[in-house]
C-alpha cells in the first residue's frame, strides 16, 4: 500500500527532487514486500542496485542540473486526458486478470520447498547460462553506446567553443 | 483476495502508474524515474510467480532486468544531460524538433 501511494504521489508532486524521493520510499517498501515473502537476496539486491546506484545517480544529477520546473508553465503534457483514458482502462483490466487468479490451481511448490539463495545461484550458472552470457554481450554493447554518447558530447562542445572563438574574434575584429 | 492476487494487483497498479507518468508527465527527469517505477512493477509479478511455483527462473528474470535497467539509467542520464546542454530545459515538449 505504501509502495502505490508512493508510487501514486510521484504523477502529483511538482518538483523532480520530490518524485526522486516518493520512488525511493516506493523501492523501500517493495524490498520490504520481497523480505516478507522470502527473497532476502533479492530485498538486498533491490536496496543495493535501485536505491543505492540508480537513484543515487538520479538525485546527484538532479541537484547537478539545479532546474526548477517552475519555467515549465504546466507540469503535463498534452496528452493528459488520453493517458489516464488507457491507463485506466489498463488498470481494470489487470484488476479483473489479478482478481481471476485461482492460486490453488496454479502449480505451486511443495511447502516450505521455495528456492534457496544455493539453488538460485547454481541455477543461474548452470541451467541459464546462455542468459548470464547475452547480458554480458548487452552490457559491451551499453558501454560501446556510452562511448558513442560521448564523442556526441565532445563534438558538441568543441563546436560550440569553436563557434564561441569565432564571435569573439569578430568581436576583436 | 488472496496474497498472490493482491500482490499481481500492486504489481499491475504500479505498471499503471509508471505508464501514466510516462504519458502525462513532461519533466524528462521524472518520465525517467517513472519507466524505473514500470519495471518494478514487473519485478514485483515475477517474484511473486517465481515464489508461487518454487523455481529459480522468475528470479533469474529480476536479476536480468536489474542490469537492463541500471545500463538504461547510466545510458539516459548523459542523453539527458546532451539534451538540457543543446536546450537548457527539461521540458520533454522542446524536444519536438528531435521528430524525423
Amino acid at each position: 500500500m505504501l509502495a502505490l501511494l508512493s508510487a501514486a504521489s510521484m504523477l502529483i508532486l511538482r518538483e523532480p527532487m520530490r518524485v526522486a524521493l516518493a520512488l525511493i520510499t516506493s523501492m523501500t517498501s517493495l524490498a520490504a514486500v520481497y523480505g516478507l515473502m522470502g527473497v532476502h537476496f533479492i530485498a538486498a539486491f533491490q536496496v543495493l542496485i535501485y536505491v543505492g546506484a540508480v537513484m543515487v545517480f538520479m538525485v546527484y544529477v538532479i541537484m547537478l542540473l539545479q532546474l526548477r520546473e517552475s519555467n515549465v508553465a504546466d507540469r503535463w503534457s498534452a496528452l493528459r486526458w488520453p493517458g489516464v483514458l488507457v491507463a485506466g482502462l489498463l488498470l481494470a483490466v489487470l484488476a479483473v486478470v489479478a482478481r481471476g487468479v485461482d492460486a490453488d490451481r496454479m502449480p505451486r511448490a511443495p511447502l516450505g520447498q521455495s528456492f534457496t539463495l544455493v539453488e538460485f545461484s547454481t541455477d543461474f550458472l548452470s541451467r541459464y547460462w546462455l542468459e548470464f552470457e547475452l547480458t554480458t554481450v548487452f552490457l559491451v554493447g551499453a558501454i560501446v553506446a556510452a562511448l558513442a554518447v560521448i564523442g556526441v558530447s565532445r563534438r558538441q562542445g568543441a563546436a560550440s567553443g569553436a563557434s564561441v572563438e569565432t564571435g569573439a574574434e569578430r568581436q576583436h575584429g | 483476495m488472496d496474497k498472490v492476487s493482491f500482490l499481481l494487483f500492486v504489481s499491475g497498479g504500479l505498471f499503471t502508474i509508471g505508464l501514466l507518468g510516462v504519458i502525462i508527465r513532461r519533466n524528462a527527469l521524472v518520465m525517467l524515474m517513472c519507466m524505473e517505477l514500470m519495471l518494478n512493477g514487473v519485478n514485483l509479478s515475477l517474484v511473486t510467480f517465481s515464489q508461487q511455483r518454487g523455481d529459480a527462473a522468475g528470479a533469474v528474470m529480476v536479476f536480468l532486468t536489474f542490469v537492463v535497467a541500471t545500463a538504461e539509467i547510466a545510458l539516459a542520464i548523459p542523453i539527458v544531460l546532451l539534451l538540457v546542454r543543446q536546450w537548457r530545459s527539461l521540458d520533454a515538449a522542446r524536444y519536438s524538433t528531435l521528430r524525423g
